[in-house]
Formats: C-alpha cells, sequence, structure tokens
C-alpha cells in the first residue's frame, strides 16, 4: 500500500515537472512571432511598440536596463536570448571586438534610407565598414549653465570649469569617461588617447578642479539645475533639454574646444533567435511616423531626416536638441578602451574621487 | 525640571517620527505636484491620479506584481504550513536538521539565492513570469514556517485525540480542530510572505525573464531620466492602503483588549 502511493506520487511529480519542461521549451524555441527588445529605460514611446505588435502580429518581449554597463551584465549572463539591442557607441565596439554581433540586412529595411547619412558615417567610427548598427539616437557632451549667473562667452570654453569665481557653483559630470574627455579636449589631446602621460595630465587638471566642483552629478544633474543649486554642469544634451524645459534661465552649449558624440545604436546580437523579426523591428524604428512619436518622447537629436517634416521651425533650431554641423565637427566619438588604459584610467578615477 | 525632562522626551520623539515619514511626506507631497520635476513647484493637481489607470507601464507592472505576489504567497503557505505540521511530529533530532535548513535561505543573501536560482532556472527552463513565481515560493516559505510552528508547538494534542478518538477521520480532524487553532500563525505567515515577495527586487530582478517587470524592476529601469510622477500617486495609494490596514488592525486589537478587561 505504502509502495503504491509513493510511486503514485514519484509519477504524479514526474507528469508535473515534465509539463513544466515542456511548456518551458514551448516558449524558447517560440514560434517566429515573438521578438526579445533589450533598450535603454524610457527610451521609447509606448504606442509606437503598441503599433508594431498589432501591425506585425510580433509579440514584444520588451527589457529595459539602466546604464550601459548594466545591459552588457545582463547580455554577458546569457540568461535570456535577446533578438535585437540598443546601446552607446563604445559597448558596440566592445561587443564587436568580442565577436557577439551579427551583421544586418540592409537590403530588407525599407526606411533605413531616412537615416542621416553624416550619422551613419560618424559611426565608422565604432562600427567600421558599417554592417553591424543602425543608429536610434544622438546627442553631445557639453555644459549646461545659468544665465543669470554666466555669461555666454565665459562657458564657450571649457577653461570655465576651472574659474575660481565660480568656486562651489560647477557640477562636474559623474563619469569616467566623460570627465577626463573634458581636460583632453581641452590640452588639444585626443579624447581616446591611451598614452598614459596625456592621460596623467588631465588627471592633475581634473584634481586642481575639484576645489571648484560642488559636486559629481548625473542623473541629478537637471534637477540640481533647474533649482539653481549651481551655475553650471558639464552633462549630456538630453538631459540639458529636460532642465531648460523647467527653467528659462538655462542654455546649453558644446565649447569651442569640442566635445563628445554619443550615439545610440539598433544591433542584432548573436543570440538572435528571431531573424526576421528583428529586421522588422529595426525597420519600423526608421518608419517616419514611429521616429516622429520616439523623437517626441525621448527629446534627444534623432537621425532620421523624415522628423524634420514633422516638427515646428523652434524646434529645428534649438541647438540643444540638434547639435549644428560645426558644433559636430568639434564632437569624436569615444572608442572602447584596451583593458590596460581601462584599468588605469578607472585607477585615476577612483584617486581623484578619494582625494 | 521635570517639565524640561518631558518636553526633551517630545522633541525627540517627534525628530524620530520626522525622520520616519519625512520621506513619505516629500512622496505624497510630490503626486499632487503639477510638474514633472522633483524640485519645482508647479500648484496642485489630481491629474497623476486621473492619468494613473491609463498608464500601461505602470498597471502592467502593477497587475504583474500582484499576480506573483498573491500566487507566490498562497501557494507559500500551502507549503509552509503542511511543512511545518510534518516538522512538528518529527523526532527532535530530524527537525533540528530541517529548521536548520529552513534558515539558511532566510540568512542568504538575496544576491546569492538570486543568481544562484537563475542559473537552476536557464538550466532547466526559461526565465519568464512563472519562474519569479518559482522563486517567490523559495523564500518566503520559510517565513511560513516559522509562524506557523509556534502555534503547532503551543497546542495541545489532547484535542486531536479526542477528535480521533470520536471517530472524526484525520482530514477531518485537521479542518475542525487543527487548522483554527493554527489560524493566526498561517494568516500571518502568509501576509509575512505577501510583503517580502511584493517588496523583493534582487532576486525578482535575476528571475525575470524579458519583458516582465514588477514595479520594483520597472523603477530600476525608470532612474535614468527620472521617475514618472504617477508613480508618486501609485506610492501614495499603496502607503495609505497599508496605513488604513495597520489602524483597523490596532483598533480591532485594542477592543479586544478592551473587552477582556471587562
Amino acid at each position: 500500500m505504502k509502495k503504491k502511493i509513493i510511486t503514485t506520487i514519484s509519477m504524479f511529480c514526474l507528469t508535473l515537472t515534465s509539463c513544466f519542461s515542456f511548456t518551458a521549451c514551448g516558449n524558447d524555441a517560440a514560434s517566429s512571432d515573438t521578438l526579445v527588445v533589450l533598450n535603454y529605460g524610457k527610451y521609447i514611446e509606448a504606442d509606437v511598440l503598441k503599433r508594431f505588435q498589432e501591425e506585425t502580429g510580433i509579440t514584444v518581449k520588451y527589457e529595459e536596463y539602466e546604464s550601459v554597463e548594466d545591459m552588457y551584465a545582463k547580455y554577458k549572463a546569457g540568461s535570456i536570448n535577446y533578438d535585437v539591442i540598443c546601446t552607446s557607441d563604445y559597448m558596440i565596439e566592445t561587443l564587436r571586438q568580442e565577436g557577439e554581433l551579427i551583421p544586418i540586412d540592409y537590403n530588407s529595411l525599407e526606411y533605413y534610407k531616412n537615416i542621416d547619412p553624416a550619422i551613419i558615417e560618424a559611426s565608422e567610427s565604432f562600427d567600421p565598414s558599417h554592417k553591424y548598427t543602425v543608429p536610434y539616437f544622438y546627442g553631445t557632451v557639453g555644459i549646461l549653465y545659468n544665465t543669470k549667473m554666466v555669461d555666454e562667452e565665459t562657458v564657450s570654453s571649457w577653461e570655465s570649469l576651472w574659474d575660481p569665481a565660480y568656486k562651489n557653483q560647477i557640477v562636474m559630470i559623474n563619469s569616467q569617461r566623460d570627465a577626463f574627455m573634458v581636460p583632453l579636449k581641452m590640452l588639444g589631446y585626443d579624447i581616446n588617447t591611451t598614452k598614459k602621460a596625456e592621460l596623467d595630465e588631465a588627471f592633475d587638471m581634473l584634481c586642481d578642479e575639484k576645489q571648484y566642483v560642488y559636486a559629481y552629478l548625473m542623473d541629478e544633474t537637471y534637477e540640481c539645475m533647474v533649482s539653481e543649486d549651481a551655475a553650471m554642469a558639464v552633462c549630456y544634451s538630453g538631459e540639458a533639454a529636460m532642465g531648460m524645459e523647467y527653467n528659462d534661465n538655462l542654455a546649453y552649449t558644446v565649447p569651442k574646444e569640442g566635445g563628445n558624440l554619443w550615439i545610440d545604436s539598433w544591433f542584432v546580437p548573436r543570440t538572435c533567435k528571431h531573424y526576421d523579426a528583428a529586421m522588422k523591428w529595426i525597420d519600423f524604428m526608421c518608419e517616419e511616423e514611429a521616429a516622429t512619436a520616439n523623437f517626441e518622447y525621448v527629446w534627444y537629436a534623432t537621425p532620421n531626416l523624415t522628423v524634420a517634416d514633422n516638427e515646428d521651425e523652434e524646434t529645428l533650431a534649438d541647438e540643444t536638441v540638434f547639435p549644428t554641423k560645426e558644433t559636430l565637427a568639434r564632437c569624436d566619438i569615444y572608442k572602447a578602451y584596451d583593458n590596460e588604459t581601462l584599468d588605469y584610467t578607472t585607477t585615476l578615477w577612483k584617486k581623484l574621487k578619494a582625494y | 525640571m521635570k517639565k524640561v525632562k518631558k518636553g526633551a522626551s517630545a522633541a525627540y520623539l517627534a525628530l524620530i517620527f520626522l525622520f520616519l515619514y519625512a520621506p513619505i511626506l516629500v512622496l505624497i507631497v510630490l503626486s499632487f505636484n503639477n510638474s514633472m520635476s522633483r524640485t519645482v513647484w508647479g500648484g496642485f493637481t489630481l491629474n497623476w491620479y486621473h492619468n494613473l489607470p491609463s498608464n500601461d507601464t505602470i498597471m502592467d507592472a502593477l497587475w504583474t506584481t500582484l499576480r506573483i505576489t498573491l500566487s507566490s504567497s498562497i501557494f507559500a503557505t500551502i507549503l509552509g504550513t503542511t511543512a511545518a505540521i510534518g516538522i512538528n511530529r518529527m523526532k527532535k533530532h530530524h527537525a533540528a536538521i530541517m529548521l536548520g535548513a529552513t534558515n539558511i535561505p532566510l540568512l542568504n543573501a538575496d544576491i546569492v539565492t538570486g543568481i544562484s536560482l537563475m542559473l537552476l532556472f536557464t538550466r532547466f527552463t526559461s526565465l519568464g513570469e512563472f519562474s519569479v513565481v518559482l522563486a517567490h515560493i523559495a523564500f518566503s516559505v520559510p517565513y511560513v514556517i516559522f509562524n506557523v510552528l509556534p502555534r503547532l508547538q503551543s497546542m495541545s494534542d489532547a484535542c486531536i485525540e479526542a477528535a480521533m478518538d470520536l471517530g472524526a477521520t484525520p482530514i477531518y480532524t485537521f479542518y475542525k480542530i487543527v487548522l483554527p487553532e493554527i489560524f493566526p500563525g498561517v494568516l500571518s505567515g502568509f501576509l509575512m510572505a505577501f510583503t517580502m515577495s511584493l517588496d523583493d527586487f534582487t532576486i525578482t530582478y535575476f528571475t525575470k525573464g524579458a519583458g516582465v517587470n514588477t514595479l520594483s524592476t520597472m523603477l530600476y529601469t525608470e532612474l535614468r531620466k527620472g521617475i514618472q510622477p504617477e508613480l508618486y500617486a501609485l506610492s501614495t495609494l499603496l502607503f495609505l492602503l497599508a496605513f488604513l490596514m495597520l489602524i483597523a488592525t490596532n483598533f480591532k486589537g485594542l477592543n479586544k483588549k478592551e473587552a477582556q478587561r471587562v
């Protein structure tokens, strides 16, 4: 009797587990109508996502991440097979060097022609033969300043950040790569330099600047500027545009020495299981209506040329959102550091923060 | 002198309460702020409450959270209660081993539990909403066991023996005698499991599949570009709900005590 009960129970358990594993397999092998997308948080208009699913019949599993490093960890964990991912330039380069990218079939993209050739050309710095990426948004790093406290003339150079007159009124960007970019540009060096002497020189300048810095911030920068706690801040153009919406006294500029141009692009990783759906997704992002909706939601510069037809002149003239050709010419794109340089700058950065 | 002492203690208490409740107060104030910014006051509005039901991301996350929390805590309560009954009947030596085993998930760091569960799930099934439910059950069961076990231990065997003597089947005895006796423990175990599951971020973050978002994991991805004010509204509502429940249970407790005194 007892034996019988035990066998019945174990049979039951077995069927139960096999049921689960079957359904699991079913999910995994998922027919061509699902798509796993990984994107920055709040980087798409919700209706665009809905419309894509309605129009193509593809179910989208939409996953978001907070920072580039976050994305790398998520992807490398390998627990989810992503089909299409959007991330920033130097991370794409890293992944390309690791052989994680699958070429994009540009011929199957109907709306790829909407993308600005200038941005495509610029993205060749991280995707040399342009085989793997489709640009999504781009922007610059510059100075957001309060016109009541600082005049335009002063912030036309990065040197303003070393001006004793603004002691404790400067917000510095709390990101290693961007922070080093500032003195490197000022000194006229390449922002992707791997020469230790140049990096050391930049480090000394950052240490010197620290006495004037009010705080090292990233996401809170615009809040800090809106509440007028600081006079100027180094930040992303998107962040600046957000701040300017709340406070009319704020303005944004890329100093004459130049800055950084960043490009976020779509790419297909090696884990892709639904290549055709991924192509449809990328194509949909390039389409006029979707791109316009996304632009109006995200408010970063869009490489999609058709969006301009739908926006008024005031928006298009807004140099914070759309950097001019002259500004772009002054800006460089980051390249992925080799391990040694990465370690070295990380050490310097830690020293700076601790000092 | 006495007055000074009294005043000082009142001030101290006020300070403690300020520390505890000021953050929540700020949140509540922000939920009425007619501006997306966290620092600019744009006037009073009920807009965020009004927009809340039509905000798909938040509502999706809310329903997912409730689904996961309810199903995992109900399942964990059933599992935990039966486990507690079993442990209660064990020999001392075995019971000690079992209790030790239940202690491990409680003491283990969330991140270790999360990563090991993730590795397990990716090996044998795929990550999705179901894997989160399984993970939540796994870490809630110990809470139920530790809530139910003391009740069982303080219960005398005489009632059970009497019922069985009078011809009740074991199952009938369980429903008529054991369950009513241990019910407060089961309920508090359920509530514990519920709150733990509702709160959890780390384990959910590692075991969720693509596109599955609970409130906590959604909030995390929102941080980069600022939190939607509708979330303040939702948090305020959740806080009020918890607050009302707390008041209700406390009043009930007070009434009982007074009744006993009489």
